[in-house]
């Protein structure tokens, strides 16, 4: 095992050049699990950007929250700032894992591990937040709900390392954030969606739900243009045009987008004149 | 009274086996079949790999019998010609550096012509798929009582279920681990994580053929055990001494959790059918039980499980008419194995939601249902035991109700439920029972022996081969002897249990060890007494007095109190007919579960639990409590959430990130009322107590599962564990 300690973004950069596959780490949270028995992580080559002063911030702005690329989930739990205009993402960061966690793991490492199930790339994305990408020839700051391109495919390239996270502030009229796990802490999601309105915005963004963490345009739609939504089963159209979730080891498909139809309708109906709430009843969801 | 070894658990000093220093020591890892049934043609060792730093063990190695000692022997230590099931070892290799322990295993490869595999227990094998006996049955064993045919002949009501329970993994906190070593004469000690040193001692003797004055076993602080470490330490503890016996060098193994979850025991899966004949005041007329459990590729411990679990299938009720079959199948999985409970929580779950069916057929309250058929005193359970033993089970079942608040929340759920858009609450209940220690005749086999000495300094030390396993065994022995001599718990010293100084004082199972083992620390006492010619009640300093008297009288010897278990008068038990007295004496127990169901994502929460039981005298309350709280948890864990899944017989989730276990925050406060009714041939009046919270949750939680979505279920929850997406298939299609 290979370990590179820089102490400079300049000089993170240059080893990335030259160390082709090198995998960047922060928290090492995501590259812990199972490592005893992952024999061929331990062959790899890592760099370690826990020693580089300039990332590990976090600043609040009059238009924009940047997240340096050592920023945990819990210095914003901790932030009071963070409550105020940003309470999605405090109440996405405490949902990820445990405390232990939560103080190690970082935003960027959540978006650059590229996991499906990733709870702070969802709350993110619905706020429309912009990553920083930057190798040794420069930056470029791209929208996070273009960042991934298949399951663990990302935009970043090789020799480009993720160094701040850009959330606009721009305070959401509506903004929930539901993770639905097999049980009340220390869960891996099942069913996650972070919802975040801005006029006649909606933004809907899952995870767990398909091979990446993504918008979801159908849903949207259907939001955005006001359709009248009677029932959890009105959504199912719009869920079976965004996302194909699957079976595994934690759930099955139909749970996943059945259990979202009712999230979503229950989460909005109280916000969305537009819903009637015959679904609503002694009888629930059975409407 | 503080607990003994309390103070170096919380103080992170506690040295369990993974922190013990071996000089010179290997680490151990064994190669495991990748398939579930199949012929070994050849073992391949990578060529390219450098072997000559390795110790490799196969079965060629094992100087005695290829044959884990257990009950019927059939399991080997290593798989010689054949394999059983997926993980089972085949080949150890032993290397100073664990990783490369990891690495090399890796270079193992099988050629395996497989076989056709048993994976469902409760489907009837195939002709290709038999491969114990004539059908695949480990053990077959009924209860018998009236006339059960007749009784259903004329019944105004007979009513039918069918129950299901899934494999529970028991996630001690420590994995297993055994260090092995040989000594200068050969003499072979084995230490590490374990409930049953000499369980171990046997295996040892009968796989590397030593006669037992070469055998030492050492239980190290062990970290957790649920009956985890009654059966599989033996396995573990042979891997361990073949290999120090190939390499002539201490060899530890610990296994990591994956492998741990992978390859070691778990609850036996079971299904339940129950045929009840009842009147219309819902009156008990005649019980039809068919019990089948899923065994695991070998017998092992099985048809023991099966004993207990028909014994308690017909509940703690008064019925004249019983008929109970138990089967225990094999399939090509990891053998099932003792978990705490032994076969009673999926006999109560069955039987518990199935006095919810009969009440609900018949419009009438469960309660009322209980309160109509709890044992009364003079009246008989399904071996005919007649039970008399002056413990008014109603009155217990009602303090539950009134602790619970049972009549008020079951009106304010009515509201409740009528209102919340998607939130819905209700309340269950169970009443179980559970013998204490040994079925039957087994206390009388074990005849268990335990030594109290009485030191040159006035203390004195119990000797025993009972083992703390974090239940509190050591401050209960303490208390008990405390209390039978006057002496404060610091004059008071337990020895470690090892096999070469503590006789065998039996399993630490059964919820026995109190109740049995610590009535011989009582006797053992008593003849301590005895031989320093002290009358039978004296106390306090003259005992200590005494006892340094003696030694200096005696120097140099050894002043032994001792004593063996006697079966207590009056207790008759018939082996072959399954008639009679199975335990000395049983728990009682009224368990409620209140619960919310969430119906957006079918999500079930334990609002709070209440768990009163007459467990004889409490000893400890603390630690009775504890134990009863930790019992109720693993319940809830049970019957909420824990999976295994398998496939082709082996668990695919074996990472704590994925077999799902109750967190803190998934847990209500779970309030514990004792009764106490001193059971005068328990220790202190005590019975058993640590498997009796293990029986009640599930069927108390399913339960209120069922009351809670009474308007909306089209199936009845009696499959647990009750995961949200079974809640889900029970309450409505799934549409998406």
């Amino acid at each position: 095992m290979n370990i590179l300690s820089p102490s400079t973004i300049q000089q993170a950069t240059r080893l990335l050049n030259e160390h082709d596959g090198a995998i960047v780490m922060a928290g090492a949270t995501d590259l812990l699990v199972n490592w005893p028995s992952n024999l061929n992580a331990h062959e790899r080559t890592y760099l370690d950007i826990s020693s580089i002063s300039e990332l590990a911030f976090h600043s609040f702005s009059e238009n924009e929250l940047v997240l340096g690329a050592l920023c945990t989930y819990w210095d914003i739990i901790d932030d009071p700032c963070a409550m105020q205009h940003t309470k999605l993402l405090v109440d996405a960061a405490r949902t990820v894992g445990a405390v232990q966690i939560q103080t190690r793991g970082t935003w960027a490492g959540n978006i650059a591990n590229a996991s499906p199930a990733a709870d702070g790339v969802a709350a993110l994305m619905a706020l429309d937040a912009q990553v920083t990408l930057t190798s040794a020839t420069g930056s470029q700051t791209i929208p996070l709900d273009t960042f991934y391109l298949d399951y663990k495919k990302t935009r970043c390239s090789h020799d480009q390392l993720i160094t701040d996270i850009r959330v606009p502030l721009v305070r959401p009229e509506f903004a929930s954030f539901v993770k639905v796990g097999a049980r009340c802490a220390q869960a891996i999601t099942k069913v996650g969606v972070a919802i975040a309105q801005t006029d006649a915005n909606w933004r809907i963004v899952v995870n767990s739900m398909a091979p990446v963490v993504k918008r979801c345009a159908a849903i949207e739609h259907l939001l955005n243009s006001q359709t009248p939504v009677h029932s959890p089963r009105d959504f199912a159209q719009a869920i079976e045009a965004d996302l194909a979730p699957v079976d595994d080891i934690r759930s099955t498909a139909s749970y996943r987008k059945a259990v979202l139809a009712r999230v979503l309708y229950h989460e909005l109906a109280p916000c969305c004149p537009w819903f009637s709430k015959n679904g609503i009843s002694k009888n629930g969801i059975n409407q | 009274m503080r607990r003994r070894e309390g103070l170096a658990k919380l103080t992170g000093s506690e040295k369990y086996i993974d922190d013990l220093s071996i000089p010179g020591c290997l680490w151990g890892m064994a190669a495991r079949s990748p398939v579930p049934r199949g012929i070994i043609r050849q073992i391949h060792f990578a060529k390219d790999f450098n072997w000559s730093e390795f110790v490799v063990v196969d079965h060629r190695d094992i100087p005695g019998t290829n044959e884990i000692f257990m009950i019927q022997n059939d399991q080997p230590v290593l798989a010689a010609d054949r394999v059983m099931h997926i993980h089972e070892p085949v080949v150890l290799l032993a290397h100073p550096d664990r990783q490369a322990c990891r690495h090399a295993i890796n270079q193992i490869s099988f050629d395996i012509d497989p076989l056709p595999a048993a994976l469902d227990y409760r489907k009837v094998p195939t002709t290709e798929q038999i491969q114990y006996a004539s059908d695949n049955v480990f053990a077959h064993l009924s209860v018998t009582k009236g006339d059960v045919e007749q009784a259903f002949k004329d019944a105004p009501h007979v009513i039918q279920g069918i129950y299901e329970t899934g494999a529970q993994e028991h996630v001690y906190l420590e994995n297993q681990g055994m260090a092995a070593w040989f000594d200068d004469q050969g003499v072979l000690t084995v230490q590490g994580s374990m409930q049953c040193p000499y369980y171990v001692v046997n295996a040892l003797k009968h796989a590397l053929k030593l006669d037992e004055s070469r055998v030492r076993v050492i239980q190290s602080p062990t970290g957790g055990g649920f009956g985890g470490k009654e059966d599989y330490p033996s396995n573990l503890a042979c891997y361990a001494a073949l290999l120090a016996l190939k390499a002539q060098q201490p060899v530890k193994i610990i296994y990591d959790r994956e492998e741990d979850l992978a390859a070691t025991t778990k609850r036996h899966p079971a299904r339940l059918k129950h045929r009840t004949a009842v009147d219309d005041q819902g009156r008990l007329i005649a019980q039809d039980i068919e019990m089948i459990i899923d065994g695991g590729a070998y017998v092992t411990l099985s048809p023991v499980v099966l004993s207990r679990g028909i014994i308690h299938a017909a509940g703690p009720y008064a019925c004249d008419h019983v008929r109970i079959e138990g089967k225990a199948m094999l399939s090509n999985s990891v053998p099932f194995g003792a978990f705490r409970g032994f076969g009673v929580p999926q006999a109560a779950f069955a039987m518990e939601r199935h006095m919810d069916h009969i009440a609900r057929t018949l419009g009438i309250d469960a309660v009322e249902m209980r309160r109509r058929n709890l044992i009364r005193d003079g009246q008989s359970l399904s071996t005919g035991q007649v039970i008399n033993d002056g413990t008014d089970r109603v009155a217990l079942m009602d303090l539950a109700l009134k602790e619970s608040g049972w009549a008020g929340h079951i009106k304010d759920h009515a509201a409740f439920n009528q209102t919340h858009p998607y939130l819905r609450k209700g309340m269950g209940l169970a009443c179980i029972y559970h013998g204490s220690g040994f079925t039957g005749s087994g206390e009388v086999h074990l005849a268990s022996k335990l030594h109290v000495a009485g030191l040159s300094d006035g203390r004195i030390e119990i000797r025993s081969a009972n083992t703390e396993i974090g239940q509190g065994m050591l401050t209960v022995f303490t208390r008990i002897a405390s209390h039978r001599l006057g002496l404060e718990p610091e004059q008071i010293v337990i020895a470690e249990a090892d096999t070469s100084r503590v006789p065998n004082s039996g399993p630490t199972v059964a919820s026995r060890t109190t109740m049995v083992a610590g009535k011989l620390v009582e006797n053992a006492c008593s003849d301590l007494l005895d031989q320093l010619g002290l009358p039978v009640h004296e106390t306090g300093q003259v005992v200590v007095d005494a006892i340094t008297a003696w030694h200096l009288d005696n120097p140099g010897q050894e002043l032994v109190g001792t004593a063996q278990y006697r079966q207590p008068p009056g207790i008759n038990w018939d082996d072959k007919t399954y008639k009679g007295d199975a335990y000395g004496t049983y728990g009682w127990a009224t368990y409620i579960a209140r619960v919310q169901v969430d119906l957006r994502t079918c999500t079930t929460t334990v609002l709070d639990f209440h768990a009163v039981q007459e467990i004889g005298t409490v000893i400890n309350n603390t630690l009775a409590t504890g134990q009863i709280q930790g019992g109720v948890v693993q319940g809830i864990g049970w019957a909420l959430m824990e999976e295994c899944c398998f496939r082709e017989g082996a668990m695919i989730n074996n990472q704590l990130t994925n077999y799902i276990i109750p967190t803190a925050s998934d847990v209500p406060g779970i309030s514990v009322s004792f009764l106490e009714n001193p059971y005068e041939h328990g220790a202190m009046g005590a019975k058993g107590l640590g498997e009796l919270p293990m029986d009640g949750p599930a069927p108390a939680i399913a339960n209120a599962v069922a009351d809670a979505l009474s308007q909306l279920l089209i199936d009845q929850p009696d499959t647990i564990p009750l995961t949200p997406e079974r809640i889900m298939s029970l309450t409505t299609p799934i549409h998406a």
